[in-house]
């Protein structure tokens, strides 16, 4: 992993879809070093995917996301991974991370509706061995997500020219 | 009517841009590289810890100096990136932008006469500044073949004995060229030599691409006759702040202080808080935007040579200015007919003095998707030549 490696991650984490020759000329790598580079970032994970950052308010589909915070008693031998990693297998569970604080794991989940994400819970979560205790969020609005603001912004007025 | 003007206001020409500031006005649709600041809003740490200090009624006067604070910080943060040693109670003013700093520095130092080098091209103002302290400007040509350095030789050649000072900017505006330690050194003996004092602008000074600034006090023994003007406009999105320093020996220090309280009395003290905190918690935001200053320049620079305007690699701040020689458009003429064709505004090279004829000044501190627009436009102006 050298600098050059660094300004390519850097670059195709704010924006994914740019082409391995626009990449090689901002790095000043050939377009061959470029895909061979992210070619080993893929394969050694670093690169896990790439994606976009979607404002599904303005598609109108009407999803519910909540946050879901849970008190877990870890397991002897595996702390709180096991049980992390079985909450993962729902597709219902956007994330998940271990925190720290009055409260062990913390869940993003979405649902069609409220009914969907509260029964998900209820049914799922809740229930399941070692959780003693839910606390859920539900998101009434989103503002900014992984760095980058949903809200329209006014744009500063520059002169056209300036010394 | 008398004709009330002075003479001095008189020998100020007038922009060498204002008729296509005024076409541009009238044009939608334009992409321009002809600005000389960040496209980035300054960063909400800064702006959030003014705001605060307005709502906590900071709203007065400051020391002439500064705020005690920003100048201890200020202290600290030259000693630790650029290895620059200024008291902060005797050796720095917090002044309105580096604008007022180079023209209390240069009142400060110039007696009617006094020749004042200044190595062009160069920012627009370093010259009028000159007149208007009664000096007399005397350009010396950075030429593209030394990447746009000054050369030791081409200094040595205008200095008379009535020569008083030089003027430099590294990285400099409008060609981003950069001077290393060695390059400095050849100065730094020819200053010496000649007793003359060194005014070094070094406000492009956190845009160093390759390899780390070299503050021009800390080379041979330029300290002593060096003033090192500075601000937070370009590194910080600041500009619309006006915040800058002037640090200098005490002596000198003194001297611009006394202009300073008279014209200015301090910088606005709201923005002097804006700058301790950008000192104090805005250095990944000013990474951040430096890392991506040099990527939209390897961008842009590989453009405008793919597309026929050969440009050398600027080291710092954020201009290109590639020749267009072979096109065989004057800069102004390429420059208007680009504007008019294909509504990208550009400044041409020779408002920057001598050395800037057959260039253009390009500022690539815009985004990248408007710098490929951009160079889609100029190569179609191009082809249609």
């Amino acid at each position: 992993m050298d600098d050059k490696d660094l300004d390519l991650l850097r670059i195709v984490e704010e924006n994914g879809r740019l082409s391995a020759e626009e990449l090689a000329v901002m790095t000043t790598l050939s377009a061959r070093d470029v895909e061979a580079r992210l070619h080993a970032l893929e394969e050694a994970r670093v690169i896990r995917k790439y994606t976009a950052v979607i404002n599904w308010e303005k598609t109108g589909n009407g999803e519910v996301s909540a946050i879901i915070e849970l008190k877990v008693s870890p397991e002897r031998d595996f702390g709180y991974d096991r049980i992390a990693e079985r909450l993962s297998r729902f597709n219902q569970v956007k994330s998940l991370r271990l925190i720290t604080g009055t409260y062990d794991l913390q869940l993003m989940v979405t649902g069609k509706n409220m009914q969907e994400v509260s029964r998900f819970v209820s049914e799922h979560v809740a229930p399941t061995d070692r959780i003693r205790e839910t606390a859920t969020h539900i998101i009434m609005k989103s503002y900014k997500e992984n760095g980058n603001v949903l809200f329209e912004q006014q744009e500063a007025e520059r002169l056209p020219y300036s010394f | 009517m008398r004709d009330f003007v002075s003479r001095r206001a008189q020998l100020i020409p007038p922009s060498g841009i204002r008729k296509f500031f005024d076409l541009v006005l009238t044009m939608q649709d334009v992409i321009s590289l002809g600005v000389g600041e960040p496209d980035f809003s300054t960063p909400w740490t800064i702006c959030e810890s003014s705001i605060y200090s307005i709502e906590q009624g900071v709203t007065s006067y400051t020391s002439n100096k500064g705020l005690q604070s920003l100048r201890e910080a200020l202290s600290r943060y030259l000693g630790e990136h650029y290895h620059l040693t200024y008291n902060c109670d005797n050796e720095i003013i917090i002044t309105s932008g580096v604008s007022e700093g180079l023209d209390i520095t240069i009142r400060a130092i110039v007696n009617p006469g006094d020749e004042v080098i200044i190595a062009q091209p160069s920012y627009v103002s370093y010259a009028p500044c000159v007149t208007l302290a009664g000096g007399v400007p005397v350009p010396v040509e950075c030429r593209e073949i030394d990447t746009f350095k000054l050369n030791p030789d081409a200094l040595q050649e205008q200095i008379t004995p009535r020569t008083k000072a030089l003027i430099i900017n590294f990285p400099n505006n409008p060609t981003g060229a950069v001077m290393r330690k060695e390059d400095l050194g050849a100065i730094a003996d020819i200053v010496t030599d000649h007793d003359l004092l060194l005014i070094s602008d070094e406000v492009y000074a956190e845009l160093t691409y390759e390899g780390k600034h070299v503050a021009t006090a800390t080379v041979k023994d330029l300290w002593e006759r060096t003033i090192t003007l500075n601000g937070f406009s370009k590194a910080y999105a600041m500009t619309g702040w006006r915040v800058g320093y002037v640090c200098a020996p005490e002596t000198l220090c003194d001297a611009a202080l006394k202009i300073h309280q008279y014209v200015m009395l301090c910088a606005p003290v709201m923005s002097q808080v804006a700058a301790l905190e950008a000192l104090r918690s805005a250095e990944d935001d000013k990474n951040r935007m430096v890392n991506e200053y040099r990527l939209r320049r390897n961008m842009f620079v590989t453009g405008l040579n793919r597309i026929g305007l050969s440009c050398h690699v600027p080291e710092g701040a954020f201009y290109a200015f590639p020749s267009v020689a072979e096109t065989g458009l004057s800069e102004v003429d390429f420059s208007e007919r680009l504007l008019k064709e294909q509504r990208v505004a550009v400044v041409p090279g020779s408002a920057f003095g001598v050395g800037g004829a057959d260039h253009l000044r390009c500022a690539y501190a815009v985004s990248r998707k408007q710098l490929t627009e951009a160079l889609g436009r100029m190569e179609t102006f191009i082809a249609g030549l």
